[in-house]
């Protein structure tokens, strides 16, 4: 079975996806973004061997990759529904309502001043997060009304895509948040993301640590409807415990465990390669 | 591999895959590893973090 990598920046993941592929006996093409173009009229369902693990650190240019070549008849893992589902949150933020996840309650307005009404209906503090975006960037806390103007009035002067105010409840929870990893039907690891001394987000690109997480039937029953929920392939949810029990507030598409092997000893990228390879069957 | 910055000695393995990045250790600049068409390889400036990449 010929699988290809597609990427753009070798990171520690990759590498340890290389490894892995070399273990398991996979035949790995490693295929860099930068270097390929497309004839969006050639059929290229032969080129890329059974199936593409899209691996690409940007997201624009990972969706749009994945467009090409899902519509060209080639397996890709994960899909372009899965990857513009989870690349925006508003997008899974609605799926997962639809399938009955508990999410933390969020607003939608699109001006500074609809965002100041859904806010005093919201409360503070209050979090605003960009829809499209990672490792914790432009992520804001709003503590009250005259933080959450001066923030809003910044966001009027900056693309487009940043006016669109994603409102986010404040969940009261430890100084951590749980990454779960779900690869196909399975939750097969689970960290705790602890906060580093003085931030209070915890993304681990952000300084925050990564501890092993035990995977209750609670856990594994919401990270698996929540991944249902964006589709299939491999994801990473993101969880909060919040006083009335856990939330999803993310899940993510294109993930990293650098930090999630050796704190869990789950051989991520082996399970990886044994999820593309069942696809195969 | 002479650093393409300040000509210090900066070690690429020799498994080092294409767009691999490698750090001078003088200088602290970020290169990637690019192999030409006749096999040789180069060090390109690395790719500054965009503002869409992440998970």
């Amino acid at each position: 079975m010929k699988i290809t990598m597609m990427y753009d920046v070798v990171r520690t993941e990759e590498k340890m996806l290389v490894d892995a592929a070399q273990r398991k006996g996979v035949n790995l093409n490693l295929q860099r973004s930068e270097d390929i173009y497309f004839d969006l009229q050639k059929d290229y369902s032969k080129e890329f061997g059974d199936i593409v693990l899209q691996r690409c650190v940007s997201y624009f240019r990972s969706i749009h990759l994945t467009a090409a070549l899902e519509y060209s008849g080639i397996r890709v893992v994960n899909g372009l529904r899965e990857a513009t589902t989870a690349g925006n949150k508003l997008n899974t933020t609605l799926a997962l309502i639809r399938a009955k996840v508990p999410v933390p309650h969020t607003y939608l307005a699109f001006n500074q001043e609809a965002s100041l009404k859904a806010l005093e209906e919201l409360g503070y503090p209050a979090v605003l997060k960009p829809t499209v975006g990672s490792w914790g960037r432009l992520i804001a806390m709003l503590k009250d009304p005259e933080t959450a103007e001066s923030i809003l009035e910044d966001r009027e002067y900056m693309f487009p895509i940043y006016q669109v105010y994603y409102l986010q409840e404040r969940v009261k929870r430890p100084p951590r948040d749980i990454r779960a990893f779900v690869i196909g039907d399975r939750v097969v690891a689970a960290i705790y993301r602890v906060s580093a001394e003085g931030v209070w987000k915890t993304n681990t690109a952000r300084g925050g640590r990564a501890e092993n997480c035990p995977i209750t039937p609670e856990l594994e029953d919401i990270c698996l409807r929540a991944a249902g929920a964006v589709g299939e392939g491999i994801f990473g949810v993101d969880c909060m415990e919040s006083p009335g029990g856990l939330v999803v507030h993310e899940v993510n598409n294109t993930i990293e465990f650098r930090n999630t092997v050796p704190a869990t000893g789950v051989d991520i990228p082996g399970l990886i390669f044994d999820y593309l390879v069942s696809l195969k069957r | 591999m002479k650093c393409p910055e300040c000509e210090g000695d900066i070690d690429v393995p020799a498994d080092a895959l294409e767009g691999e990045i490698v750090t001078c250790p003088d200088c602290g600049v970020s290169f990637e590893v690019h192999k030409k068409r006749d096999g040789a390889t180069e060090l390109r400036p690395a790719q500054i973090e965009g503002e869409d990449w992440g998970e």
